[in-house]
C-alpha cells in the first residue's frame, strides 16, 4: 500500500498524547470540534431553559452517555461494520415493520417499540444502518456503478425511508434518505444521472403531496404564508423569525433574549434552540456556530477522503454529509425557509434519542480514521 | 469482473472520491452561506422590523386548565370536590424591603428553610412582576392572621387555587381513589395538549378509571403582553370545558354503616342490587385518608401506610383473594340437584367424617361438627352447613363438572367492575392443575374444593356477583359503581345500562329450593346464622362461611398476640333479602373474623336500611 510508508514516517513525529489518542481510536481534531460545540450547546441550553441547572445537568448526563457510546463504537474495527451491515439492515427493516404493526403511539405517531426493558426507536438506528448497507453493496461493485446497481441502491434507500415516513416521522425519513443518497453520490454516480434523478424527484413532488398527512401539508403551506395560521402551525415560524430577527448583529446578550425568556418561543430547548442562540448572540454568534459545525463536517470529509478502503470512504462521507443535512434542515426550518419537520439541532438540542445516534456515527468516523493507521503499523 | 484493473480501479476510485468530497465540502459551505444570507436578511436588513415586533405588542398563548368533574353518591352527597386552598405569594416588584417582609411573614406563619430557599431561587430568575409562591396550603388560622396583617406587607398576596378534596376520607377511599401530581410515565400516555396546565391526574379507583370523563377540555386565551411580559389585555379566549360529574350507585350512609359494623376487623363488604348490578356498598377495611396523596404524601405518612400490619392501601374488595369456604355451598348444592347427583329430598347419614370410596389410606375428611349431623338432605345440609353432604356431592360431581358449573356464576373470572386491576380468583380444574402445577388432580382435592377450600379462591366482589345472580334467579350482572355521567356542557345525563348474562337452570324450581334452604340458615332453628334472624321483620336468605388460615408468610414478622390473631379463621357471609323479592345481595369477608355467623347482622342491617330508604316506593 502506497500510503502506509508515509503514515509510518508520520507517526515518528507524533507526540505522546496523540499516540495515546490513537491507541484509544480517538481522532483529536474531531474530538476538539465536538467538545467545543457541546460546550456552546450547554451554555445556550441553560439560557433556553430559563436558567434551569437541572436541565443542563440532565443534558450533561446524556452527553456523557453518548460519549461512552462513541468511544465504544470507535473501538470496533471498520471491517466489522462491513460484516454486520446486511444483518443490521435486515434486522432494522423487520423492526420497522414491527413498529408499524405493534408500536407504541407517542404524540400521534408510532415510532417506538416497547421492549419492556427499554423503549426503542428503530428508525433512529436506520440513520446509521442504511448508509452502512448501501456502502456495503456499492463498495464491491465495479466503478463507476452501473444502472442496475444504482437501481438496487435506490431500492435500499427507499424501503426504510417509506417505512419510517409511514409512522409518520418525516424528519427521520428525510435524514435516512439523505444518508443513503450521499453514499450513492460518493459511490461515483455520473453527474448527468445525478441531475436526472434530482430533476425527476422535483417532478415527483406533486405525487408525493398526495401521500402526505394533512398536518404535513399544513406545515409546507405555512412555510409560504406563516400569517395564514398565526396561532396554529404558523406560530412556531412567526415566533422564531421574530426571535432571530430581533437579535440583530450582536444579539441581546446571554440570558437576555426576550422572545425566548418570556415563553413566546415554543420548543425552545429542543427543535427551536437555534432561535434562542441567534436572538441572544446575533448574526456574529450564528456565524461562529456555523463555522464550528462546518469545521466538524469538513474534518469528517477529510477522514472519508483518507479512509483505507472504499467501504470506509463511502460510509464516512455519507455520515459527515448527513450531519450537515441535520444542521441545514434545522436552521432552515427555524429561520423559516424550510417546513417544520422534527429535526433537532445536532448535539445542541435538549433530548437524548438523536444524541446517541449522532455520537455513534462519530464513533464510526473515528474508527474509520484511526483504523487506517493501526493497519499501517 | 476483470481482476487486473483492480489496483488502478482502486486509485481511480479514490481520486474520484477525493474530488467528490471537495465538491461536497464546497456545496456545504455554499449552503451554509445561503443560511447566513437568510439570517442576515432577518437580523440585519429586517432588524428594525423584528426588533419592533419583539419590543412592542406581543401575543401570548395561555392555557386555561379545566375544572375537574365532581363525584357524588346516588343521593347527591359529594364524595370528591374541588376546594380552594390558599397559598401565600409575593409579587417582588411591589415589595419595598424584601428581607424585612420575609422576616415579618416568618413571624406570622411558619416558613421552612427549604421553602425560603426555593423562593429565593425563583426570585433570582423570574421577572419582578411574576408571583412567586412562598408558602403553600395555609390553614384557616394562618389565612386569617395574614389577612389582618396584609397592610404591613405590600406585595404579599393570598391566592386561592382549587385542589381535590375527599370529604368522606377513608370511608370511600378504595372506590373513589385519589388524584396526585402527574408523573413521568403518565406524561407519555396522556394527551399532552389537553393536559397542558393540568397538574393532577387520577391515580387509583374511579378517579383513574373515569379520568377521561372527569378531566375536561383545556381552554386557551391569547393575551397581549408588553416588552417585559406583563399581561396588558386578553385578546380572545376559548373557555375550558369542565370535566363531567359522576353519580355513583354507592349510598354513602349504607357504606358508613357497613364500615362501622366491621369496626376493627380487616375485610370487605359489598352490596349489589341483583337486577341492575348497581354496587350500593363497597367497603374495604381499613381505609386510608386519600387527602394525604393529593399534595404529595410525606415520606413519614407513606411509610406508616406501607408498613401498617393491616395494609390499609390494599383494596381487599377486588384484590383480596380468599377461600370462599362454606359460602361456596349454595352454588355447589344447586349444581348437585341440577345435574342429578342428588335428589332435592335425597338424604345421607352424616357421622361426623367422610371416607373417600376406593381409598386405601382411610383418611378421614372431617365435618366441623365432630358428632355429625345425622340424616341430612340438601336443605338441612345448607342450614347446618354439613360438610359430609358436600364431600359426597363433590365426589359424585367431580372437579371438572364443578368447575364448569361454578364458572357460570363468575368464579375464576373478572367481574368487570369499573375499577382497574381486579383479580380473577381461582377456580381449579384438572386442566388448570396440569398446566400450573404439572401434576394430576387427586380425588381428595375434589372434596376439599367441595367445601370451598384448597385451591379455591375468590374476591369479595366475585362472591357478591355470584350471590346477586342467585338472588335474581340467574341474572349474572356486571357490577357497576357508576350510575350516570352528568355532562357539564349540555346538562345531559348518560346512564349506564346494566349488562347481564343469564344462567338458565334445567328446572326453575331449584332456585326456590335454594332460596328456602338459605332462608333456613338465618331463620331455621338450627341455622348457622340463626342469631341474626331473631326478631327480624323481613326474611333474609344467607350462608355463613369460615375459611381456615393455613399459615403466615415467612417474611412477615408479628408479635405473639398478633400471630394469634392472624391465625384465626376468616369469616365470610353471603346473603340477600327479602327472600320474596330480593332487593340487595351482600357479600362479606372479615379476615380473622373467626366465624361467618358474626357477619350476618352486618348484612341484615344493610338490607334493612336499604329497604327503609328505597323499597317503599
Amino acid at each position: 500500500m502506497r500510503s502506509s510508508s508515509a503514515q509510518f514516517f508520520d507517526s515518528d513525529y507524533q507526540s505522546k498524547t496523540s499516540k495515546f489518542l490513537q491507541v484509544l481510536h480517538i481522532d483529536p481534531v474531531l474530538l476538539a470540534g465536538l467538545l467545543i460545540l457541546m460546550a456552546c450547546g450547554l451554555g445556550i441550553l441553560y439560557s433556553a431553559s430559563d436558567g434551569s441547572i437541572d436541565i443542563v445537568y440532565r443534558q450533561l448526563v446524556r452527553l456523557a452517555i453518548a460519549f461512552v457510546v462513541m468511544f465504544f463504537v470507535a473501538q470496533i474495527p471498520q471491517h466489522q461494520f462491513y460484516i454486520w451491515a446486511p444483518w443490521f439492515f435486515a434486522l432494522g427493516i423487520i423492526l420497522l415493520i414491527l413498529v408499524l404493526v405493534a408500536g407504541d403511539v407517542g404524540k400521534g405517531a408510532q415510532r417506538w417499540l416497547n421492549l419492556y426493558v427499554i423503549r426503542f426507536q428503530p428508525s433512529e438506528m436506520m440513520k446509521l444502518v442504511t448508509p452502512m448497507m448501501i456502502a456495503w453493496y456499492l463498495c464491491e461493485k465495479p466503478f463507476p456503478p452501473k444502472v442496475t446497481s444504482l437501481f438496487i441502491s435506490l431500492a435500499l434507500v427507499i424501503l426504510p425511508t417509506v417505512l419510517i415516513a409511514k409512522q409518520p416521522d418525516l424528519g427521520t425519513a428525510l435524514l435516512v434518505a439523505a444518508a443513503g443518497f450521499f453514499v450513492v453520490f460518493f459511490g461515483g454516480i455520473r453527474w448527468r444521472v445525478l441531475f436526472g434523478v434530482i430533476v425527476s424527484m422535483l417532478a415527483l413532488f406533486p405525487v408525493l403531496w398526495q401521500f402526505m398527512h394533512d398536518y404535513q401539508k399544513q406545515r409546507v403551506l405555512t412555510l409560504f404564508d406563516p400569517g395564514s395560521d398565526p396561532l396554529g402551525s404558523g406560530y412556531h415560524i412567526i415566533q422564531s423569525t421574530i426571535a432571530i430577527g430581533s437579535g440583530g448583529i450582536y444579539g441581546k446578550g446571554w440570558l437576555n433574549g426576550t422572545q425566548s425568556q418570556l415563553d413566546f418561543l415554543p420548543e425552545r430547548t429542543t427543535d427551536f434552540i437555534f432561535a434562542v442562540f441567534a436572538e441572544e448572540f446575533g448574526i456574529m454568534g450564528a456565524i461562529v456556530l456555523l463555522v464550528i459545525y462546518a469545521f466538524i463536517i469538513i474534518r469528517g470529509l477529510y477522514i472519508a477522503a483518507n479512509a483505507q478502503d472504499s467501504f470506509g470512504r463511502l460510509l464516512a462521507g455519507s455520515l459527515s454529509m448527513t450531519f450537515f443535512v441535520y444542521l441545514f434542515v434545522n436552521v432552515g426550518m427555524v429561520s423559516g425557509i424550510l417546513p417544520v419537520v422534527g429535526v433537532p439541532l445536532p448535539l445542541v438540542s435538549y433530548g437524548g434519542t438523536s444524541m446517541v445516534t449522532l455520537m455513534a456515527a462519530f464513533g464510526m468516523l473515528m474508527s474509520i480514521s484511526t483504523n487506517r493507521r493501526l493497519v499501517a503499523k | 469482473m476483470p481482476y487486473r484493473s483492480h489496483v488502478s480501479d482502486h486509485s481511480y476510485e479514490a481520486s474520484i472520491f477525493k474530488f467528490r468530497a471537495i465538491v461536497a465540502a464546497i456545496i456545504c459551505i455554499l449552503m451554509l452561506g445561503g443560511l447566513l444570507m437568510r439570517l442576515s436578511w432577518l437580523q440585519i436588513v429586517d432588524y428594525a422590523h423584528f426588533a419592533n415586533l419583539s419590543e412592542h405588542n406581543r401575543i401570548r398563548l395561555m392555557e386555561l386548565p379545566p375544572t375537574r368533574g365532581l363525584i357524588y353518591d346516588r343521593n347527591g352527597v359529594i364524595l370528591a370536590e374541588n376546594k380552594p386552598t390558599f397559598h401565600l405569594e409575593i409579587i417582588p416588584e411591589e415589595v419595598e424591603d424584601m428581607e424585612q417582609t420575609l422576616k415579618g411573614l416568618a413571624e406570622i406563619v411558619t416558613i421552612s428553610d427549604s421553602e425560603l430557599e426555593r423562593f429565593r431561587e425563583q426570585w433570582r430568575v423570574r421577572r419582578s412582576f411574576q408571583r412567586i409562591s412562598l408558602r403553600a396550603r395555609l390553614n384557616e388560622d394562618e389565612v386569617a392572621k395574614l389577612a389582618v396583617n396584609r397592610h404591613r406587607f405590600p406585595g404579599m398576596d393570598i391566592n386561592a387555587r382549587l385542589s381535590r378534596h375527599y370529604p368522606y376520607g377513608k370511608t370511600a377511599a378504595h372506590l373513589v381513589g385519589y388524584v396526585g401530581r402527574i408523573n413521568q410515565s403518565e406524561l407519555t400516555v396522556i394527551d399532552e395538549g389537553n393536559y397542558r396546565g393540568t397538574t393532577h391526574i387520577g391515580k387509583t379507583g374511579l378517579e383513574k378509571y373515569y379520568e377521561s370523563e372527569l378531566h375536561g377540555q383545556v381552554g386557551r386565551q391569547n393575551v397581549e403582553v408588553n416588552a417585559q411580559g406583563r399581561v396588558l389585555r386578553v385578546i380572545d379566549k376559548v373557555a375550558s370545558v369542565s370535566g363531567n360529574d359522576l353519580v355513583l350507585n354507592i349510598d354513602i350512609e349504607l357504606q358508613q354503616i357497613a364500615e362501622e359494623m366491621l369496626g376493627e376487623l380487616t375485610g370487605a363488604v359489598i352490596a349489589i342490587e341483583p337486577h341492575t348490578g348497581a354496587v350500593v356498598v363497597f367497603v374495604s377495611n381499613p381505609g386510608f385518608d386519600p387527602n394525604l396523596f393529593v399534595h404529595g404524601i410525606s415520606h413519614k405518612n407513606y411509610d406508616a401506610l406501607q408498613h401498617d400490619v393491616d395494609k390499609p392501601l390494599f383494596n381487599r374488595a377486588i384484590f383480596g383473594q380468599y377461600p370462599p369456604g362454606s359460602t361456596f355451598k349454595p352454588f355447589l348444592g344447586l349444581a348437585g340437584v341440577e345435574q342429578h347427583h342428588f335428589g332435592p329430598r335425597e338424604s345421607l347419614y352424616c357421622k361426623g367424617h367422610y371416607l373417600l370410596p376406593d381409598d386405601d389410606t382411610e383418611r378421614k375428611y372431617r365435618d366441623w361438627k365432630k358428632e355429625g349431623h345425622g340424616m341430612v338432605d340438601l336443605t338441612k345440609a345448607m342450614e347446618q352447613s354439613c360438610d359430609v353432604y358436600f364431600y359426597e356431592l363433590a365426589y359424585r360431581s367431580g372437579i371438572d363438572e364443578m368447575h364448569d358449573f361454578m364458572a357460570r356464576f363468575g368464579f375464576g373470572e373478572r367481574t368487570g367492575i369499573d375499577l382497574l386491576g381486579e383479580r380473577k380468583g381461582l377456580l381449579p380444574s384438572t386442566e388448570w392443575k396440569k398446566r400450573v402445577h404439572r401434576t394430576v388432580w387427586y380425588p381428595g382435592e375434589t372434596l376439599i374444593a367441595g367445601i370451598g377450600q384448597g385451591y379455591m379462591l375468590s374476591t369479595p366482589v366475585q362472591l357478591a356477583v355470584a350471590t346477586a345472580a342467585l338472588a335474581s334467579r340467574g341474572e349474572k350482572i356486571v357490577p357497576r359503581l357508576l350510575k350516570e355521567v352528568h355532562n357539564s356542557q349540555d346538562d345531559t345525563v348518560k346512564i349506564r345500562e346494566p349488562s347481564r348474562t343469564m344462567i338458565n337452570l334445567r328446572n326453575d324450581n331449584h332456585w326456590q329450593l335454594m332460596f328456602n334452604a338459605m332462608k333456613k340458615v338465618v331463620h331455621g332453628n338450627l341455622g348457622t346464622a340463626r342469631a341474626t334472624g331473631w326478631g327480624m321483620k323481613f326474611k333474609m336468605a344467607g350462608k355463613t362461611g369460615t375459611a381456615q388460615v393455613f399459615g403466615i408468610a415467612q417474611d412477615e414478622e408479628y408479635d405473639e398476640e398478633t400471630v394469634a390473631k392472624k391465625l384465626r379463621d376468616h369469616a365470610l357471609f353471603i346473603g340477600f333479602g327479602p327472600v320474596k323479592d330480593p332487593v340487595l345481595a351482600v357479600a362479606i369477608v372479615a379476615e380473622n373474623g373467626e366465624h361467618g355467623s358474626k357477619m350476618g347482622p352486618i348484612s341484615r342491617d344493610i338490607i334493612k336500611r336499604y329497604m327503609e330508604k328505597y323499597a317503599k316506593q
